[in-house]
């Protein structure tokens, strides 16, 4: 059986077309994922922008939609007042609390109905054990040297950092439920705060910091 | 319609997916052994299991339980012969006994998990259950002559 000329024609055009068009959406991917990983490395040192950054994050850091959940102890803080938490539920070796006081079997997916109900992540937990991320009592200067130290920050490059900054636990910070506050700044200017501490050095402000 | 296997029985109810799991329990199915309390995770009072996890049914919403396995106190065994309430039997634990559902529901989770609990396992455990009777000392009795009583069985 044999086709007609146009046939082939046809599919060689069609098959150069093909070839062309997927270079070209493998290029743009390229130059975009480069465009990406450039903006995550981009870092130009600037220690007074740094430590000027720095000092907004560590504002909402130490609120209490942050601190809460990062306290000194084993039992999490609870309310605006940083009250321990009633219960005194404990953190367990995962964070996500023991026996028959697991976070989740109050704390659900989602935040409960009604002023001070508890609120809700599907993901809610403490930091585990071996990995405290201690927030409560911490200066600026400790913070920061803290959270860029991958021994205490869970082994986090830069990048995954900044990455943690939309976190879901992070973001629900911003949608604690009724009769509680939200951190001093918007997630929007926090996020803006935090990727410049990190893209200009990192820098940790003076010790004498408060 | 909703479907939920509760004390390994199956279930169809035609509720509102929000309606928390106490309600369902409690008005549609009438297992009345889980109690109301605060309706705000605070007391204890409603714990059910739920795939084993001692959850708080008043603000679990029923949508978390479909397909999940639910037990509450009248699955918890078979006979009332589970070893918390041959030990709850035997000491006499409750007084006015409206807490004592979610108690021995929060204690099952704890003796399944820890076969020899201290003190302080106890406590870490059952902190959240609240007794207004203040039955408190004859539950730690009972959860430790519970898990004596679990060693032997097993």
């Amino acid at each position: 059986m044999t086709l007609p000329k146009t046939f082939f024609g046809r599919s060689k055009t069609f098959a150069v077309l093909s070839i062309m068009l997927s270079m070209i959406v493998l290029m743009s991917f390229v130059v975009n994922n480069t465009r990406i990983n450039n903006n995550a490395n981009k870092e130009v040192k600037d220690s007074v922008q740094s430590v000027k950054a720095f000092m907004e994050v560590y504002k909402v850091l130490m609120s209490p939609r942050c601190m809460n959940c990062h306290p000194s102890g084993d039992v999490p803080l609870q309310g605006d007042d940083s009250h321990l938490h009633t219960m005194s539920p404990t953190r367990g070796k995962d964070g996500k609390g023991v026996y028959a006081m697991k976070c989740s079997n109050c704390h659900q997916p989602e935040n409960s109905p009604g002023p001070n109900a508890p609120p809700g992540d599907p993901n809610w937990h403490l930091p585990p054990s071996n990995m405290k991320m201690v927030f409560q009592g911490r200066t600026p200067y400790q913070l920061a040297k803290q959270i860029m130290d991958r021994k205490l920050n869970g082994n986090k490059s830069k990048e995954q950092l900044i990455a943690h900054a939309d976190d879901g636990l992070v973001l629900a910070g911003w949608n604690p439920g009724e009769g509680r506050t939200v951190p001093p700044l918007s997630h929007e200017e926090f996020k803006k705060a935090w990727i410049t501490w990190i893209q200009t050095g990192a820098y940790a402000p003076s010790p004498k910091s408060k | 319609m909703i479907n939920l296997t509760i004390n390994k029985k199956n279930y169809e109810v035609d509720v509102d997916p929000n309606t928390p799991l106490l309600w369902v329990l409690r008005d549609t199915l009438g297992l009345v052994g889980t109690k109301y309390g605060c309706g705000v995770a605070q007391c204890g009072a409603c714990v059910v299991h739920l795939n084993g996890e001692a959850v708080r049914s008043c603000v679990t919403k029923v949508s978390r339980a479909v397909d999940q396995k639910v037990v509450t106190i009248e699955g918890l065994s078979e006979n009332n012969d589970h070893p918390l309430q041959k030990a709850w039997m035997e000491l006499d634990v409750p007084q006015c006994g409206y807490c004592q559902s979610g108690q021995i529901m929060s204690a099952a989770v704890l003796l399944r998990e820890n076969k020899n609990p201290t003190d302080q396992d106890i406590y870490n455990a059952m902190e959240g259950n609240i007794c207004r009777c203040g039955t408190y000392l004859r539950i730690q009795k009972a959860i430790k002559l519970a898990a004596e009583i679990q060693r032997k069985d097993l």
